[in-house]
């Protein structure tokens, strides 16, 4: 293992420009993917905090008792689509309405629980069932009125499926272009050592002694690249942090873990060394023959 | 043993070898003789099978070099030493990184090639020299270069190709002293030359070929002055 990764260094040493390039292209295809995972990472976690809302609020009328209401909670549970429904009375929503406004003593006066009706906050397995579950409670007697926030999760699981499509797309293909070139670079350097391996196969080296050091070479360009991009990426974004807190106020986004930064170096790497042993591979079946 | 049985060779219509039978023992010192043209760069590539005979058989140690797997191939090289008539020498590799690979191909350790490496320069003179590439090395030290090469592993045979063409007297005298030294270390040198006077000084076996023929083989002390 030693001796192919001194081979494996005295081939990069005596061509830097070309392992500059190799690096280069595999580093603009790990800087795409670190944004591309960042970026549908924190669009699912948005998502997932829009999710675990309540997505539908019935407000009772209000001579509704609580038998009705449990009535009606256990109507919705038979329907299997719902994950969680809270009852949430007059008292309650005056705590509620009291801390919402704390800030403005005006809103504060003359409201008592009376005034705010109690309701009932549901939230569906799924957010296609938005829009049955609150038939349902739209149907009930006792209901005065449903509100539910249909339309700001579903185009933001759109945009989130379109995010996570584009990325994957660009990420895939910048795969493919850094393959072929650690292909065509490690390619050429085959082709530069024609006589050295004509000369070891002489002398008695076998496949492995010959073929090994090119893959190394290979791996050695994916994993570079994928650490030095992973770095970039990480470097921006602790920089940025401070900005993006108070643009995401209220989400809980950032600071990203740096358990989950590291998880995603160990992913980058292993598909960095996927990448250019392919890469590697293909030029020594292609150019040793 | 290295046994040639009515081998030839031909590249289209052209015929290098022509019906050539033989037999080498180990151990022993032979000169291959001939014109330009007689064969004799064919048949040490036959020997290392870089080509195979258009027909007949040679066999090496008992094997069928026809027959012959990947794994034994590769074993089968690692046993003979060539000093290559292109010498061969990797420009962009120092003299001790030339005659190391011949030990790092038998995944041999750092500190044993180093030995062997410095050992095997100072048998040839070159030890002060190692850190140089073949561009800095006159012709008769590019020679001992890759004579190093062929002997660093001590192979069983060693098949040397006009080791001393363009060679003045002296160094050429020196080569010769080298591949007599490696002879009575116990390797079969087999060295293909037209240097008729080192020939007739050293009086061991003489195989001759001329346009691809062998005339005449004649065993040590049955030579004739030419």
């Amino acid at each position: 293992m030693k001796k192919y990764l001194k081979t494996t260094w005295t081939h990069i040493r005596r061509s830097p420009y070309q392992a500059l390039a190799a690096i280069g292209v595999m580093m603009l295809t790990f800087f795409v993917t670190s944004i591309t995972v960042l970026v549908a990472v924190g669009s699912h976690v948005v998502l997932q905090y829009f999710e675990t809302r309540p997505q539908v609020t019935a407000f009772f009328k209000d001579e509704t008792t609580l038998e009705q209401v449990d009535i009606l909670k256990a109507k919705l549970a038979q329907t299997g689509k719902v994950k969680e429904s809270r009852y949430v009375s007059q008292e309650e929503a005056l705590v509620i309405y009291r801390e919402q406004n704390k800030n403005d003593p005006l809103l504060l006066e003359m409201v008592t629980a009376n005034i705010l009706p109690a309701s009932l906050e549901v939230s569906t397995t799924d957010l296609t069932y938005l829009k049955e579950i609150a038939q349902i409670l739209q149907d009930e007697s006792q209901v005065e009125e449903v509100v539910f926030q249909e339309d700001i999760v579903a185009a933001l699981k759109n945009w989130t499926t379109i995010l996570r499509k584009i990325g994957l797309g660009l990420v895939s293909f910048l795969a493919l272009v850094s393959i072929l070139i650690v292909l065509i670079i490690v390619g050429i350097k085959v082709a530069a050592k024609k006589k050295e391996i004509a000369l070891l196969h002489l002398i008695g080296a076998n496949r492995a002694f010959i073929k090994i050091p090119f893959v190394f070479e290979g791996i050695f360009y994916g994993i570079v690249g994928a650490f030095l991009a992973w770095g970039g990426v990480y470097l921006v974004l602790l920089y940025a942090t401070p900005l993006l807190v108070e643009f995401f106020a209220g989400l809980p986004l950032l600071p990203v873990p740096f358990l989950f930064m590291l998880s995603l170096l160990a992913g980058e790497l292993l598909v960095g060394s996927l990448i250019g042993s392919i890469g590697g591979l293909l030029a020594v079946k292609r150019y040793l023959k | 043993m290295i046994k040639f049985d009515k081998v030839a060779k031909k590249f289209g219509s052209i015929t290098a070898l022509n019906g050539v039978t033989f037999e080498i023992p180990v151990k022993e010192f032979v000169f291959i003789i001939g014109p330009s043209g007689a064969g004799k760069t064919t048949l040490a590539k036959l020997i290392l099978r870089e080509y195979l005979p258009t027909s007949g058989k040679i066999e090496i140690n008992g094997l069928d070099l026809k027959e012959l797997k990947k794994k034994q191939l590769v074993d089968l090289r690692r046993k003979i030493g060539v000093v290559f008539q292109d010498l061969k020498l990797l420009v962009d590799q120092t003299v001790y990184e030339n005659v190391a690979l011949a030990l790092k191909v038998l995944n041999k350790k750092e500190e044993e090639i180093q030995k062997e490496v410095h050992s095997v320069l100072k048998l040839v003179g070159l030890n002060e020299k190692a850190d140089l590439f073949p561009a800095q090395l006159a012709g008769g030290e590019l020679q001992r270069v890759c004579l190093a090469r062929a002997v660093v592993a001590h192979p069983e045979i060693v098949f040397a190709d006009e080791p001393t063409g363009n060679l003045d007297p002296a160094t050429a005298w020196q080569i010769i002293k080298l591949l007599k030294k490696i002879n009575q270390m116990g390797a079969t040198v087999i060295m293909a030359t037209h240097n008729f006077e080192i020939v007739n000084s050293l009086k061991e076996r003489v195989i001759e070929f001329d346009k691809g023929k062998l005339i005449s083989d004649e065993k040590k002390g049955q030579y004739r002055v030419r």
